[in-house]
Protein backbone atom coordinates (compact mmCIF):
# COMPACT_ATOMS: atom_id res chain seq x y z
CA UNK A 1 0.00 0.00 0.00
CA UNK A 2 1.35 3.44 -0.83
CA UNK A 3 0.46 6.39 1.37
CA UNK A 4 1.46 9.05 -1.15
CA UNK A 5 2.21 8.72 -4.81
CA UNK A 6 3.37 11.74 -6.80
CA UNK A 7 3.81 11.23 -10.53
CA UNK A 8 5.24 13.73 -13.01
CA UNK A 9 4.18 16.73 -10.92
CA UNK A 10 5.14 20.27 -11.89
CA UNK A 11 3.98 23.48 -10.28
CA UNK A 12 4.23 26.89 -11.91
CA UNK A 13 3.07 29.91 -9.92
CA UNK A 14 1.72 32.99 -11.72
CA UNK A 15 2.00 31.30 -15.13
CA UNK A 16 2.28 33.75 -18.03
CA UNK A 17 3.00 36.73 -15.79
CA UNK A 18 6.36 38.47 -15.39
CA UNK A 19 6.67 37.00 -11.90
CA UNK A 20 6.24 33.43 -13.12
CA UNK A 21 8.02 30.88 -10.87
CA UNK A 22 8.55 27.21 -11.63
CA UNK A 23 8.46 25.93 -8.07
CA UNK A 24 8.54 22.22 -8.96
CA UNK A 25 9.50 20.47 -12.14
CA UNK A 26 8.70 16.84 -12.96
CA UNK A 27 8.67 15.41 -9.46
CA UNK A 28 8.09 11.70 -8.82
CA UNK A 29 7.89 10.42 -5.25
CA UNK A 30 6.36 7.47 -3.46
CA UNK A 31 5.81 7.18 0.28
CA UNK A 32 4.97 3.67 1.38
CA UNK A 33 2.50 3.07 4.12
CA UNK A 34 4.14 3.56 7.51
CA UNK A 35 7.24 5.08 5.94
CA UNK A 36 8.96 8.19 7.27
CA UNK A 37 10.20 10.37 4.41
CA UNK A 38 12.13 13.63 4.84
CA UNK A 39 12.44 16.39 2.27
CA UNK A 40 15.64 18.40 2.47
CA UNK A 41 17.00 21.09 0.19
CA UNK A 42 17.97 24.75 -0.03
CA UNK A 43 15.48 27.47 0.86
CA UNK A 44 13.01 28.09 -1.95
CA UNK A 45 13.46 24.70 -3.63
CA UNK A 46 9.77 23.88 -3.30
CA UNK A 47 9.53 21.70 -0.17
CA UNK A 48 6.54 23.54 1.24
CA UNK A 49 4.98 23.61 -2.20
CA UNK A 50 5.32 19.84 -2.48
CA UNK A 51 3.69 19.40 0.92
CA UNK A 52 0.82 21.69 -0.09
CA UNK A 53 0.28 19.65 -3.24
CA UNK A 54 0.00 16.46 -1.18
CA UNK A 55 -2.42 18.27 1.15
CA UNK A 56 -4.47 19.44 -1.86
CA UNK A 57 -4.15 23.06 -0.72
CA UNK A 58 -2.89 23.96 -4.21
CA UNK A 59 -3.34 22.16 -7.53
CA UNK A 60 -0.45 20.83 -9.59
CA UNK A 61 0.14 22.47 -12.97
CA UNK A 62 0.67 18.99 -14.37
CA UNK A 63 0.95 15.46 -13.04
CA UNK A 64 -1.06 13.59 -10.44
CA UNK A 65 -1.01 13.37 -6.65
CA UNK A 66 -2.54 10.29 -5.05
CA UNK A 67 -3.01 9.99 -1.29
CA UNK A 68 -4.20 6.75 0.34
CA UNK A 69 -5.07 5.44 -3.10
CA UNK A 70 -7.38 8.37 -3.90
CA UNK A 71 -6.95 11.68 -5.72
CA UNK A 72 -5.53 14.27 -3.29
CA UNK A 73 -8.77 16.28 -3.27
CA UNK A 74 -10.79 13.26 -2.18
CA UNK A 75 -8.19 12.37 0.46
CA UNK A 76 -8.45 15.87 1.90
CA UNK A 77 -12.23 15.65 2.09
CA UNK A 78 -11.86 12.26 3.79
CA UNK A 79 -9.43 13.77 6.33
CA UNK A 80 -6.68 11.31 5.43
CA UNK A 81 -3.89 13.54 6.72
CA UNK A 82 -2.91 15.93 9.50
CA UNK A 83 -0.67 18.89 8.81
CA UNK A 84 1.65 21.16 10.78
CA UNK A 85 2.68 24.24 8.83
CA UNK A 86 5.94 26.14 8.81
CA UNK A 87 4.08 28.90 10.72
CA UNK A 88 2.39 27.64 13.88
CA UNK A 89 -0.93 29.14 12.74
CA UNK A 90 -2.60 29.00 16.15
CA UNK A 91 -5.90 30.76 16.72
CA UNK A 92 -5.04 33.62 19.08
CA UNK A 93 -8.59 33.73 20.50
CA UNK A 94 -8.46 30.11 21.64
CA UNK A 95 -6.53 28.88 24.63
CA UNK A 96 -3.73 26.40 23.98
CA UNK A 97 -5.96 23.47 24.93
CA UNK A 98 -8.83 24.64 22.72
CA UNK A 99 -6.40 25.07 19.82
CA UNK A 100 -5.43 21.42 20.11
CA UNK A 101 -9.10 20.50 20.46
CA UNK A 102 -10.14 22.20 17.24
CA UNK A 103 -9.63 19.27 14.83
CA UNK A 104 -11.34 16.98 17.36
CA UNK A 105 -14.22 19.43 17.60
CA UNK A 106 -14.64 19.29 13.83
CA UNK A 107 -14.75 15.51 14.06
CA UNK A 108 -17.56 15.84 16.58
CA UNK A 109 -15.73 14.21 19.46
CA UNK A 110 -17.59 14.66 22.79
CA UNK A 111 -16.29 17.45 24.99
CA UNK A 112 -14.77 15.26 27.70
CA UNK A 113 -12.93 13.05 25.20
CA UNK A 114 -11.61 16.16 23.44
CA UNK A 115 -10.28 17.62 26.64
CA UNK A 116 -8.61 14.38 27.65
CA UNK A 117 -6.99 13.90 24.24
CA UNK A 118 -5.79 17.52 24.10
CA UNK A 119 -4.26 17.28 27.54
CA UNK A 120 -2.51 14.05 26.62
CA UNK A 121 -1.02 15.64 23.48
CA UNK A 122 0.05 18.74 25.40
CA UNK A 123 1.79 16.60 28.00
CA UNK A 124 3.57 14.83 25.15
CA UNK A 125 5.03 18.10 23.82
CA UNK A 126 5.82 19.25 27.36
CA UNK A 127 3.19 21.98 27.61
CA UNK A 128 0.77 20.44 30.12
CA UNK A 129 1.09 23.50 32.35
CA UNK A 130 0.18 25.91 29.58
CA UNK A 131 -3.20 24.45 28.57
CA UNK A 132 -5.07 27.52 29.80
CA UNK A 133 -2.73 30.11 28.28
CA UNK A 134 -3.37 32.04 25.10
CA UNK A 135 -0.91 31.65 22.18
CA UNK A 136 0.28 35.25 22.62
CA UNK A 137 1.64 34.21 26.02
CA UNK A 138 3.91 31.52 24.52
CA UNK A 139 7.32 31.70 22.87
CA UNK A 140 7.69 30.84 19.18
CA UNK A 141 9.00 27.37 19.94
CA UNK A 142 6.17 26.69 22.37
CA UNK A 143 3.62 27.77 19.77
CA UNK A 144 5.25 25.42 17.28
CA UNK A 145 4.89 22.57 19.79
CA UNK A 146 1.18 23.35 20.23
CA UNK A 147 0.80 23.14 16.45
CA UNK A 148 2.51 19.73 16.53
CA UNK A 149 0.17 18.57 19.31
CA UNK A 150 -2.78 19.77 17.23
CA UNK A 151 -1.61 17.83 14.17
CA UNK A 152 -1.01 14.67 16.20
CA UNK A 153 -4.24 14.84 18.19
CA UNK A 154 -6.41 13.16 15.53
CA UNK A 155 -3.91 10.35 14.82
CA UNK A 156 -4.08 10.86 11.07
CA UNK A 157 -2.90 7.99 8.85
CA UNK A 158 -0.61 10.48 7.09
CA UNK A 159 1.30 13.25 8.82
CA UNK A 160 2.62 16.24 6.86
CA UNK A 161 5.08 18.39 8.80
CA UNK A 162 6.85 21.50 7.53
CA UNK A 163 9.96 22.23 9.61
CA UNK A 164 8.06 21.52 12.82
CA UNK A 165 11.14 21.58 15.03
CA UNK A 166 12.78 24.58 13.36
CA UNK A 167 12.25 26.94 16.30
CA UNK A 168 13.25 24.50 19.06
CA UNK A 169 16.40 24.15 21.12
CA UNK A 170 18.56 21.07 20.58
CA UNK A 171 17.39 19.20 23.70
CA UNK A 172 13.67 19.71 23.11
CA UNK A 173 14.16 18.92 19.46
CA UNK A 174 15.82 15.57 20.21
CA UNK A 175 13.18 14.65 22.76
CA UNK A 176 10.36 15.45 20.33
CA UNK A 177 12.11 13.53 17.55
CA UNK A 178 12.00 10.47 19.81
CA UNK A 179 8.34 11.04 20.70
CA UNK A 180 7.40 11.51 17.06
CA UNK A 181 9.12 8.29 16.02
CA UNK A 182 7.37 6.41 18.79
CA UNK A 183 3.94 7.71 17.82
CA UNK A 184 4.52 6.97 14.15
CA UNK A 185 5.73 3.45 14.91
CA UNK A 186 2.91 2.74 17.36
CA UNK A 187 0.11 3.97 15.09
CA UNK A 188 1.67 3.01 11.75
CA UNK A 189 1.54 6.63 10.61
CA UNK A 190 3.18 7.56 7.31
CA UNK A 191 5.06 10.86 7.48
CA UNK A 192 6.35 13.47 5.07
CA UNK A 193 8.70 15.71 7.02
CA UNK A 194 10.40 18.87 5.78
CA UNK A 195 13.64 19.86 7.48
CA UNK A 196 16.82 21.87 6.97
CA UNK A 197 18.80 19.66 9.31
CA UNK A 198 20.73 16.79 7.73
CA UNK A 199 21.17 14.97 11.03
CA UNK A 200 17.49 15.27 11.86
CA UNK A 201 16.52 13.92 8.43
CA UNK A 202 18.88 10.95 8.77
CA UNK A 203 17.85 10.12 12.33
CA UNK A 204 14.12 10.20 11.64
CA UNK A 205 13.74 8.84 8.14
CA UNK A 206 13.44 5.65 6.21
CA UNK A 207 14.13 7.72 3.13
CA UNK A 208 15.67 11.17 2.64
CA UNK A 209 14.67 13.05 -0.50
CA UNK A 210 17.19 15.67 -1.56
CA UNK A 211 15.92 18.58 -3.65
CA UNK A 212 17.57 21.38 -5.58
CA UNK A 213 16.27 24.84 -6.48
CA UNK A 214 15.34 26.64 -9.69
CA UNK A 215 13.53 24.68 -10.83
CA UNK A 216 12.69 22.56 -7.79
CA UNK A 217 13.61 18.97 -8.55
CA UNK A 218 14.42 15.79 -6.69
CA UNK A 219 18.15 15.21 -7.21
CA UNK A 220 18.68 12.19 -4.97
CA UNK A 221 16.76 9.71 -2.88
CA UNK A 222 18.75 8.11 -0.09
CA UNK A 223 17.43 5.08 1.76
CA UNK A 224 18.38 5.17 5.41
CA UNK A 225 19.05 1.97 7.27
CA UNK A 226 19.98 2.46 10.90
CA UNK A 227 20.33 -0.30 13.50
CA UNK A 228 17.83 1.44 15.78
CA UNK A 229 16.42 4.88 16.60
CA UNK A 230 17.85 5.52 20.03
CA UNK A 231 20.75 7.53 21.41
CA UNK A 232 23.16 4.78 20.36
CA UNK A 233 21.99 5.16 16.75
CA UNK A 234 23.07 8.81 16.79
CA UNK A 235 26.63 7.63 17.48
CA UNK A 236 26.69 4.67 15.08
CA UNK A 237 28.99 4.55 12.03
CA UNK A 238 25.97 3.87 9.79
CA UNK A 239 24.44 7.16 10.97
CA UNK A 240 27.56 9.16 10.08
CA UNK A 241 27.83 7.45 6.69
CA UNK A 242 24.25 8.46 5.86
CA UNK A 243 24.86 12.02 7.06
CA UNK A 244 27.85 12.22 4.75
CA UNK A 245 25.87 10.77 1.86
CA UNK A 246 23.07 13.33 2.28
CA UNK A 247 25.56 16.18 2.60
CA UNK A 248 27.27 15.10 -0.63
CA UNK A 249 23.94 14.88 -2.41
CA UNK A 250 23.04 18.39 -1.23
CA UNK A 251 26.37 19.78 -2.52
CA UNK A 252 26.07 18.11 -5.91
CA UNK B 1 -3.28 50.35 44.11
CA UNK B 2 -2.71 50.31 40.36
CA UNK B 3 -6.32 51.39 39.87
CA UNK B 4 -5.99 54.20 42.37
CA UNK B 5 -2.89 55.46 40.62
CA UNK B 6 -4.50 55.42 37.17
CA UNK B 7 -7.81 56.93 38.31
CA UNK B 8 -6.51 59.52 40.76
CA UNK B 9 -4.88 61.99 38.31
CA UNK B 10 -7.92 62.44 36.00
CA UNK B 11 -10.26 62.73 39.00
CA UNK B 12 -7.99 65.33 40.57
CA UNK B 13 -7.85 67.33 37.33
CA UNK B 14 -11.64 67.12 37.03
CA UNK B 15 -12.22 68.39 40.56
CA UNK B 16 -9.74 71.23 40.02
CA UNK B 17 -11.39 72.18 36.73
CA UNK B 18 -14.83 72.35 38.36
CA UNK B 19 -13.45 74.44 41.23
CA UNK B 20 -11.81 76.80 38.74
CA UNK B 21 -15.05 77.03 36.73
CA UNK B 22 -16.99 77.93 39.91
CA UNK B 23 -14.40 80.55 40.80
CA UNK B 24 -14.36 82.19 37.38
CA UNK B 25 -18.16 82.30 37.08
CA UNK B 26 -18.75 83.78 40.54
CA UNK B 27 -15.72 86.11 40.62
CA UNK B 28 -16.19 87.22 37.00
CA UNK B 29 -19.96 87.70 37.34
CA UNK B 30 -20.57 85.78 34.13
CA UNK B 31 -24.24 85.76 33.12
CA UNK B 32 -25.91 82.36 33.64
CA UNK B 33 -27.11 82.24 29.99
CA UNK B 34 -23.47 82.21 28.95
CA UNK B 35 -22.22 79.80 31.58
CA UNK B 36 -23.95 78.88 34.84
CA UNK B 37 -21.87 77.98 37.87
CA UNK B 38 -21.38 74.29 38.67
CA UNK B 39 -23.11 74.85 42.00
CA UNK B 40 -26.23 76.18 40.19
CA UNK B 41 -26.21 73.22 37.80
CA UNK B 42 -25.80 70.85 40.72
CA UNK B 43 -28.73 72.46 42.54
CA UNK B 44 -30.90 71.94 39.45
CA UNK B 45 -29.66 68.39 39.06
CA UNK B 46 -30.76 67.61 42.62
CA UNK B 47 -34.09 69.38 42.21
CA UNK B 48 -34.85 67.78 38.84
CA UNK B 49 -33.33 64.39 39.57
CA UNK B 50 -36.52 62.41 38.85
CA UNK B 51 -37.01 64.23 35.54
CA UNK B 52 -33.37 63.79 34.59
CA UNK B 53 -33.51 60.08 35.33
CA UNK B 54 -36.80 59.60 33.44
CA UNK B 55 -35.55 61.53 30.42
CA UNK B 56 -32.22 59.67 30.50
CA UNK B 57 -34.03 56.33 30.64
CA UNK B 58 -36.18 57.31 27.65
CA UNK B 59 -33.16 58.48 25.62
CA UNK B 60 -31.12 55.53 26.83
CA UNK B 61 -33.78 53.09 25.63
CA UNK B 62 -33.84 54.77 22.21
CA UNK B 63 -30.05 54.71 21.95
CA UNK B 64 -29.87 51.09 23.10
CA UNK B 65 -32.51 49.82 20.68
CA UNK B 66 -30.86 51.75 17.85
CA UNK B 67 -27.40 50.54 18.81
CA UNK B 68 -28.38 46.88 19.06
CA UNK B 69 -30.46 46.98 15.87
CA UNK B 70 -27.78 48.85 13.93
CA UNK B 71 -25.04 46.51 15.19
CA UNK B 72 -26.91 43.30 14.37
CA UNK B 73 -27.74 44.53 10.87
CA UNK B 74 -24.17 45.80 10.40
CA UNK B 75 -22.56 42.48 11.38
CA UNK B 76 -24.93 40.49 9.15
CA UNK B 77 -24.39 42.92 6.28
CA UNK B 78 -20.61 42.70 6.75
CA UNK B 79 -20.78 38.90 6.74
CA UNK B 80 -22.79 38.90 3.53
CA UNK B 81 -20.61 41.57 1.88
CA UNK B 82 -17.35 39.86 2.81
CA UNK B 83 -18.33 36.77 0.85
CA UNK B 84 -17.65 38.63 -2.38
CA UNK B 85 -14.37 40.42 -2.91
CA UNK B 86 -15.86 42.72 -5.54
CA UNK B 87 -18.80 43.65 -3.33
CA UNK B 88 -16.60 44.46 -0.33
CA UNK B 89 -14.14 46.44 -2.47
CA UNK B 90 -17.08 48.59 -3.60
CA UNK B 91 -18.88 48.71 -0.23
CA UNK B 92 -15.96 49.94 1.88
CA UNK B 93 -15.44 53.39 0.24
CA UNK B 94 -19.20 53.99 -0.02
CA UNK B 95 -19.75 53.11 3.63
CA UNK B 96 -16.84 55.35 4.61
CA UNK B 97 -18.33 58.28 2.70
CA UNK B 98 -21.85 57.76 4.09
CA UNK B 99 -20.36 57.43 7.57
CA UNK B 100 -18.86 60.90 7.17
CA UNK B 101 -22.23 62.46 6.25
CA UNK B 102 -24.34 64.19 8.93
CA UNK B 103 -26.92 61.42 9.08
CA UNK B 104 -28.59 63.17 12.01
CA UNK B 105 -30.02 65.57 9.41
CA UNK B 106 -32.40 62.77 8.48
CA UNK B 107 -34.16 63.16 11.83
CA UNK B 108 -36.80 65.73 10.76
CA UNK B 109 -37.64 63.69 7.67
CA UNK B 110 -38.04 60.53 9.71
CA UNK B 111 -40.07 62.40 12.33
CA UNK B 112 -42.54 63.38 9.65
CA UNK B 113 -42.68 59.86 8.25
CA UNK B 114 -44.00 58.47 11.53
CA UNK B 115 -46.66 59.60 13.91
CA UNK B 116 -45.56 62.07 16.56
CA UNK B 117 -46.16 59.60 19.42
CA UNK B 118 -43.76 57.06 17.94
CA UNK B 119 -40.31 56.40 19.39
CA UNK B 120 -39.28 54.82 16.12
CA UNK B 121 -37.74 57.84 14.29
CA UNK B 122 -35.13 58.46 17.03
CA UNK B 123 -34.33 54.76 17.20
CA UNK B 124 -33.97 54.52 13.44
CA UNK B 125 -31.61 57.50 13.36
CA UNK B 126 -29.53 56.01 16.18
CA UNK B 127 -29.54 52.67 14.35
CA UNK B 128 -28.40 54.13 11.03
CA UNK B 129 -25.66 56.11 12.73
CA UNK B 130 -24.49 53.05 14.70
CA UNK B 131 -24.55 50.89 11.57
CA UNK B 132 -21.64 52.43 9.69
CA UNK B 133 -18.73 52.26 12.13
CA UNK B 134 -19.68 48.69 13.04
CA UNK B 135 -20.11 47.69 9.41
CA UNK B 136 -16.82 49.20 8.23
CA UNK B 137 -14.76 47.78 11.06
CA UNK B 138 -16.37 44.33 11.00
CA UNK B 139 -15.88 44.06 7.27
CA UNK B 140 -12.22 44.97 7.67
CA UNK B 141 -11.86 42.26 10.33
CA UNK B 142 -13.67 39.64 8.27
CA UNK B 143 -11.43 40.28 5.30
CA UNK B 144 -8.23 39.87 7.27
CA UNK B 145 -7.82 36.13 7.59
CA UNK B 146 -4.40 34.64 8.27
CA UNK B 147 -3.52 32.53 5.19
CA UNK B 148 -2.28 29.72 7.46
CA UNK B 149 -5.71 29.64 9.15
CA UNK B 150 -7.32 29.43 5.73
CA UNK B 151 -5.11 26.50 4.74
CA UNK B 152 -5.58 24.76 8.07
CA UNK B 153 -9.36 24.91 7.78
CA UNK B 154 -9.10 23.68 4.19
CA UNK B 155 -7.06 20.73 5.45
CA UNK B 156 -9.94 19.96 7.84
CA UNK B 157 -12.31 20.13 4.85
CA UNK B 158 -14.35 22.71 6.81
CA UNK B 159 -17.32 24.24 5.00
CA UNK B 160 -17.81 27.97 4.58
CA UNK B 161 -20.20 28.30 7.54
CA UNK B 162 -17.82 26.41 9.85
CA UNK B 163 -15.03 28.63 8.59
CA UNK B 164 -17.04 31.77 9.28
CA UNK B 165 -18.09 30.59 12.74
CA UNK B 166 -14.71 29.31 13.92
CA UNK B 167 -12.27 31.62 12.16
CA UNK B 168 -13.69 34.72 10.55
CA UNK B 169 -16.14 35.80 13.23
CA UNK B 170 -13.85 35.33 16.25
CA UNK B 171 -11.03 36.94 14.28
CA UNK B 172 -13.28 39.91 13.51
CA UNK B 173 -14.56 40.29 17.08
CA UNK B 174 -11.91 42.84 18.16
CA UNK B 175 -12.80 44.87 15.06
CA UNK B 176 -16.53 44.64 15.86
CA UNK B 177 -15.76 46.19 19.24
CA UNK B 178 -13.65 48.96 17.71
CA UNK B 179 -16.74 49.85 15.69
CA UNK B 180 -19.04 49.38 18.65
CA UNK B 181 -17.03 51.77 20.80
CA UNK B 182 -17.55 54.54 18.25
CA UNK B 183 -21.16 53.48 17.65
CA UNK B 184 -22.13 53.50 21.34
CA UNK B 185 -21.27 57.18 21.80
CA UNK B 186 -22.77 58.11 18.44
CA UNK B 187 -26.03 56.30 19.24
CA UNK B 188 -26.48 58.32 22.44
CA UNK B 189 -25.74 61.58 20.65
CA UNK B 190 -28.20 60.62 17.90
CA UNK B 191 -30.96 59.66 20.33
CA UNK B 192 -30.61 62.96 22.23
CA UNK B 193 -30.11 65.31 19.30
CA UNK B 194 -32.89 63.74 17.17
CA UNK B 195 -35.41 65.25 19.60
CA UNK B 196 -34.22 68.76 18.75
CA UNK B 197 -36.04 68.26 15.46
CA UNK B 198 -39.47 67.36 16.85
CA UNK B 199 -41.10 63.97 17.20
CA UNK B 200 -41.98 62.46 20.57
CA UNK B 201 -40.62 64.75 23.33
CA UNK B 202 -39.86 62.57 26.33
CA UNK B 203 -36.07 62.36 26.30
CA UNK B 204 -33.06 64.47 27.28
CA UNK B 205 -32.98 66.39 23.99
CA UNK B 206 -36.51 67.72 24.43
CA UNK B 207 -35.79 68.67 28.07
CA UNK B 208 -32.67 70.58 27.07
CA UNK B 209 -34.45 72.56 24.33
CA UNK B 210 -37.49 73.37 26.46
CA UNK B 211 -35.39 74.50 29.46
CA UNK B 212 -33.31 76.67 27.15
CA UNK B 213 -36.47 78.10 25.58
CA UNK B 214 -37.63 79.11 29.08
CA UNK B 215 -34.17 80.65 29.71
CA UNK B 216 -33.74 78.17 32.56
CA UNK B 217 -30.09 77.70 31.70
CA UNK B 218 -28.89 75.87 34.82
CA UNK B 219 -31.76 73.42 34.28
CA UNK B 220 -30.80 72.94 30.62
CA UNK B 221 -27.25 72.26 31.79
CA UNK B 222 -28.49 69.75 34.36
CA UNK B 223 -30.00 67.73 31.50
CA UNK B 224 -26.79 68.13 29.49
CA UNK B 225 -24.97 66.58 32.45
CA UNK B 226 -27.52 63.75 32.29
CA UNK B 227 -26.71 63.26 28.60
CA UNK B 228 -22.97 63.16 29.35
CA UNK B 229 -23.54 60.57 32.06
CA UNK B 230 -25.66 58.49 29.68
CA UNK B 231 -22.96 58.59 26.99
CA UNK B 232 -20.36 57.57 29.57
CA UNK B 233 -22.49 54.64 30.76
CA UNK B 234 -22.82 53.39 27.16
CA UNK B 235 -19.13 53.77 26.47
CA UNK B 236 -17.99 52.08 29.67
CA UNK B 237 -20.46 49.23 29.19
CA UNK B 238 -19.04 48.66 25.72
CA UNK B 239 -15.51 48.64 27.12
CA UNK B 240 -16.55 46.11 29.75
CA UNK B 241 -18.25 43.87 27.18
CA UNK B 242 -15.15 44.10 25.01
CA UNK B 243 -12.97 42.90 27.87
CA UNK B 244 -15.31 40.01 28.59
CA UNK B 245 -15.69 39.00 24.93
CA UNK B 246 -12.05 39.28 23.83
CA UNK B 247 -9.98 38.12 26.82
CA UNK B 248 -7.02 37.22 24.58
CA UNK B 249 -6.58 40.90 23.72
CA UNK B 250 -6.19 41.90 27.35
CA UNK B 251 -3.59 39.57 28.79
N1 LIG C 1 1.72 31.22 -3.42
C1 LIG C 1 2.84 31.43 -4.15
N2 LIG C 1 2.82 32.30 -5.16
C2 LIG C 1 3.93 32.52 -5.90
N3 LIG C 1 5.09 31.90 -5.72
C3 LIG C 1 5.18 31.01 -4.72
C4 LIG C 1 4.05 30.73 -3.87
N4 LIG C 1 4.43 29.81 -2.97
C5 LIG C 1 5.71 29.52 -3.22
N5 LIG C 1 6.17 30.24 -4.28
C6 LIG C 1 7.54 30.16 -4.86
O1 LIG C 1 7.85 28.81 -5.04
C7 LIG C 1 9.20 28.55 -4.68
C8 LIG C 1 9.24 27.44 -3.67
O2 LIG C 1 8.68 27.90 -2.45
P1 LIG C 1 8.52 26.97 -1.18
O3 LIG C 1 7.79 27.75 -0.14
O4 LIG C 1 7.95 25.68 -1.58
O5 LIG C 1 10.05 26.78 -0.75
P2 LIG C 1 10.66 25.94 0.45
O6 LIG C 1 11.51 24.88 -0.14
O7 LIG C 1 9.59 25.52 1.38
O8 LIG C 1 11.59 27.02 1.14
P3 LIG C 1 11.95 27.23 2.69
O9 LIG C 1 12.94 26.19 3.04
O10 LIG C 1 12.56 28.59 2.73
O11 LIG C 1 10.68 27.12 3.46
C9 LIG C 1 9.77 29.87 -4.19
O12 LIG C 1 10.55 30.43 -5.24
C10 LIG C 1 8.56 30.73 -3.92
O13 LIG C 1 8.85 32.06 -4.24
MG1 LIG D 1 9.00 26.05 3.27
Amino acid sequence: MTAVSIAGVSKVFNAGRPDEVTALSDVDLTVDSGQFVSLIGPSGCGKSTLLRLVADLIDPTSGTVTVAGKPAAQARRDQEYGIAFQQAGLFEWRTVRRNVELPLELRKLPRAARKEKAEEMLALVGLADFAGHYPAQLSGGMQQRVAIARALAVHPPLLLMDEPFGALDEMTRERLQGELLQICAKTGTSTVFVTHSISEAVFLSDKVVVMSARPGRITATIDIDLPGRDEAARQSPAYFEHVTAVRKALRA
Amino acid sequence: MKYVRSILPPVLVGVLAIALWELIVTAGRIAPFILPAPSAIWAQLVEQRDNVVDAALASGANALVGLIGGTVVAVLAALATSRSKLLSDVAVPYAAVVNALPIIALAPILNNMFDSTSSLPRRVVAGIIAFFPVFINTLRGLREVDPTHRELMASYAAGSWTFARLVRLPGALPYVFTGLRQASSLAVIAAVVAEYFGGLQDGLGARITSAAAFTAYPRAWAFVVGACALGLVFYLTTLLLERLATPWKHL
